[in-house]
């Protein structure tokens, strides 16, 4: 077993290095060193895993080497060094996320809801063979096993609902006008573009799902960045996405404290869309302000408890694919 | 309309614009007609106008009055209300009243019928609404009686008619009307964008404060009069007059739990900040700068009536207007030609003269923007060609303009005009027509000139706008949810998918 490092900071979630708030701890800050346990010297020596973002369908790090750092739950010590370290994502690394989820627009929106509809099943698929995994990472954020388990099966029927429903929403919300003139009209929905998400801190995956799936149900691409309580779980969901089907640069995810991602995403031109659950009002408000520079489509809430994101008519529907869809409308004469 | 026999293949001599028609249409005299003016004796207009809050007719409490002009002939029609803060405040309350007390009460289908009432009382007064719509905004008059008026009668009827099948139209989801809806509209469609935003308002159990353009109070204060004779609950409708102040003394009111908008971006941004932090719900229709694109295998003489009709149209005051032309290189040359001929034809002058086909610029104001950008499409070297009219001298006019020889970027082929000027580029192949139509912040619509049907439907999936016109251009009607991409704004207005800006559905 290796040495155990403890920051100063043990009481918070997470501390992070240019952190303002008192008492003024750092990490790298002299080390509590753990007892050496000698008797265990036989013991496999376990591998960490490095966390990274997920961008284009690659892991990377912030490009500014910034990192934040969580913590374990007590007693869930097993899988993951006590204390791991997360990036930090920055300005830079949005703008390099919605690069990537732009150039991925195009081909995104151009495959046949059939198709989309499948890939979205896939990542089911593999979502339910990485149940323990996902599972035992909700524990580590500090979940029951009861909890964790009911989540990760919640988020897994969510993303079977929407894969279900990518070649069906169309059908609902277009229509054929009968306008009074010999002119054949109809509307269809169509994506926006590339929106960004600021997902909820709990449910740190049921919460990503319920928000990720119905944009790219509707053939946009994502932008979104994880919660901050448990960054960890979106990542390995990250990781069901690079190993499911899906297109790189559809969903990227990043990690990084809202409070100072947020007006990035929606000062960011590229951006078409915000859906932002904020605890904070003035956050809400500048997102919302900010939003306006480009005629955002800004949709911000208020987070639902958690549980409620396990009630399917409050946390999924036609109306959550319908917020970020356009209406177009083509009009063409009728005649010899 | 086809105006010459030209060989429309001849591409090989390079034309230069001038200010000459061709010799196809050098008709002499014979192109002049007798004046045929829509006599206004018919039309009563009050000296002075109040405010139209609580189903009355009230004296501002600003105490502020302004003149509003006939662009055409610049004579004052009559002095409007000038409302200040406070009364809006009075209005907004009349109007949370009518909402608590009546609307909101009343079944759907006891509000549909005084919103047909309203469509009923717009086809009686057809023709003293159109005569006002062109003395106030400086239409040509077969436009506003043809489409202005008839539209916005349609749109009451259309609607009124959602009143009581809402439950179909969310089809089992639930829904509640918002409350008190703030509107403020442009100049360039008075009475229909009035009946736009009220109908579907209306419909969906909303009672309403709206406020029409500054340079264009008339009609809507004679809707109000209608509002007054249909005997709808007071308070259900009020009309407040006034400029930019006005409208963020609306949009700032914090009993008020929806804005709609239509009018420029620069605007719409401003309110899009300014409800920043507040429950209240948005949509916005605003500008637009839209390409018309047209190919070589177009029915070409169909294509210039077309191009003509988007542009010319209502002076170009339009916001879906294509202002862009983005023409196949090989026609070209025989595109600038037939439009040069078709301008020609084009009758400037008398908004009530039933021969007019482009009106007076509403508002001197608008006529500076536009001398302006083509004095900076000039400057940047891009080819003018005006229509040979002849200027009156009273009131605001613009020949009907365009450009060749611009560049994506130069100003006349980016910024939206909002005048009768047309800026013609070149494509050779369909996917660069797309890139270029799409490479705009603007997409409220575009238009497809071909005889390919798959061409048709190719361009209409990848132009990025909400409204596109195949083979056609400038067409709506209330069954047809009109309203833009990006910038041009959000939300839709018309159609099943119009009513879900004045619901809150689940």
């Amino acid at each position: 077993m290796e040495p155990k490092t403890k920051t100063r900071a043990s009481a918070a979630d997470t501390a992070e290095r240019e952190s303002s708030a008192p008492p003024p701890t750092r990490t790298g800050d002299a080390p509590i060193m753990k007892p050496y346990d000698a008797a265990k010297i036989d013991t496999r020596v376990r591998v960490n895993k490095a966390y990274k973002m997920f961008v284009n369908g690659a892991f990377v790090r912030s490009e500014s080497g910034r990192y934040f750092q969580v913590k374990n739950a007590p007693e869930q010590e097993d899988a993951d060094p006590e204390t791991v370290n997360v990036p930090r994502g920055s300005r830079k690394d949005v703008r390099d996320a919605v690069l990537a989820a732009k150039n991925a627009w195009h081909g995104w929106e151009k495959r046949t809801a059939y198709n989309r509809g499948q890939i979205l099943y896939r990542l089911a698929e593999v979502m339910e063979s990485r149940r323990p995994e996902l599972t035992q990472s909700l524990v580590r954020g500090g979940q029951t096993d009861a909890q964790a388990a009911a989540e990760v099966d919640a988020s897994i029927d969510r993303v079977v609902f929407y894969a279900g429903f990518a070649d069906k929403f169309f059908a609902l919300l277009a229509s054929s006008n009968p306008v009074a003139g010999p002119h054949f009209n109809f509307s269809v929905p169509e994506p926006m573009g590339t929106i960004g998400v600021v997902a909820p801190d709990r449910p740190a995956l049921l919460g990503l799902v319920s928000t990720i799936l119905p944009v790219v149900t509707g053939g946009n691409t994502v932008v979104a960045l994880a919660g901050e309580r448990d960054p960890r779980t979106a990542i390995v969901w990250s990781e069901c996405i690079a190993t499911s089907d899906m297109p790189a640069g559809v969903i990227n995810i990043l990690t990084g404290h809202a409070k100072e991602l947020s007006t990035h995403f929606a000062k960011h031109r590229e951006v078409i869309g915000i859906d932002a659950w904020i605890v904070d009002a003035d956050l809400r408000k500048a997102v919302e302000a900010d939003g306006a520079d480009n005629v955002k489509r800004v949709k911000t809430h208020v987070p639902m408890d958690p549980e409620a994101w396990t009630d399917d008519r409050k946390a999924q529907g036609l109306g959550w694919i319908e917020r970020f869809l356009e209406t177009k409308t083509v009009w063409h004469p009728v005649g010899l | 309309m086809t105006i010459t026999k030209s060989d429309s293949s001849d591409t090989s001599r390079l034309e230069r614009p001038s200010n000459k028609p061709t010799a196809a249409l050098d008709f002499g005299m014979a192109w002049d007609y007798a004046p045929a003016p829509e006599a206004p004796d018919h039309v009563r207009i009050d000296p002075k106008y109040g405010l139209f809050i609580g189903g009355r007719w009230v004296t501002p409490r600003s105490g502020k009055f302004f003149p509003t002009i006939s662009p055409s002939t610049e004579q004052v029609l009559a002095e409007v209300a000038e409302a200040n803060a406070q009364d809006v405040d009075d209005a907004v309350k009349a109007a949370r009243e009518a909402y608590d007390k009546y609307w909101s009460k009343m079944r759907g289908a006891d509000r549909a019928k005084y919103i047909f009432r309203i469509a009923r009382a717009i086809q009686e007064k057809a023709r003293e609404l159109a005569i006002v719509e062109s003395m106030n905004g400086g239409k040509p008059i077969k436009e506003s009686r043809d489409v202005d008026v008839p539209l916005a009668a349609a749109h009451f009827f259309y609607h009124a008619g959602w009143a009581d099948k809402l439950d179909y139209a969310f089809q089992g989801r639930r829904y509640r009307s918002l409350g008190v809806a703030g509107q403020i509209i442009p100049w360039n469609f008075p009475l229909l964008m009035a009946a736009w935003k009220l109908a579907p308002a209306l419909a969906c159990g909303n009672t309403v404060v709206l406020k029409p353009a500054e340079t264009t109070p008339l009609t809507a204060l004679l809707l109000a009069k209608i509002i007054e004779e249909a005997e709808l609950p007071p308070g259900v409708v009020n009309i407040v007059t006034g400029a930019g102040e006005t409208g963020f003394a609306l949009v700032n009111h914090p009993d008020v739990n929806k804005i709609a908008f239509t009018g420029s971006t620069g605007v719409g941004k401003k309110i899009q900040r300014a409800i920043a932090g507040t429950t209240k719900r948005l949509t916005l229709e605003l500008g637009g700068k839209a390409a018309n694109v047209v190919f070589a295998d177009a029915p070409i003489d169909q294509a210039v009536d077309g191009i003509v009709n988007g542009i010319y149209f209502n002076q170009g005051h339009v916001c879906c207007a294509g202002s862009r032309l983005l023409v196949e290189e090989s026609v070209h040359d025989v595109i600038v030609r037939k439009l040069r001929d078709r301008m020609a034809t084009l009758r400037l002058g008398d908004p009530l003269d039933k021969n007019t086909d482009v009106g007076a610029i509403n508002s001197k104001a608008q006529l500076a923007r536009i001398q302006e950008l083509v004095a900076a499409g000039e400057a940047e070297g891009c080819e003018r060609y005006s229509a040979p009219c002849q200027l009156p001298e009273k009131g605001f006019w613009f020949a009907p303009t365009f450009f060749t020889g611009a560049s994506m970027s130069s100003r006349v082929a980016r910024e939206e005009i909002f005048g009768p000027v047309l800026t013609i580029m070149t494509f050779r192949t369909p996917d660069e027509a797309v890139e270029k139509a799409n490479n705009t912040m603007y997409g409220l619509s575009a238009g497809v000139w071909t005889d390919k049907g798959a061409k048709i439907f190719y361009m209409a999936t990848k132009l990025k706008a909400g409204v596109i016109w195949g083979n056609t251009f400038n067409k709506f009607d209330p069954t047809s949810p009109f309203g833009g991409y990006k910038e041009s704004g959000f939300g839709r207005e018309g159609g099943r998918q119009g009513l879900s800006a004045y619901v809150e559905v689940e």
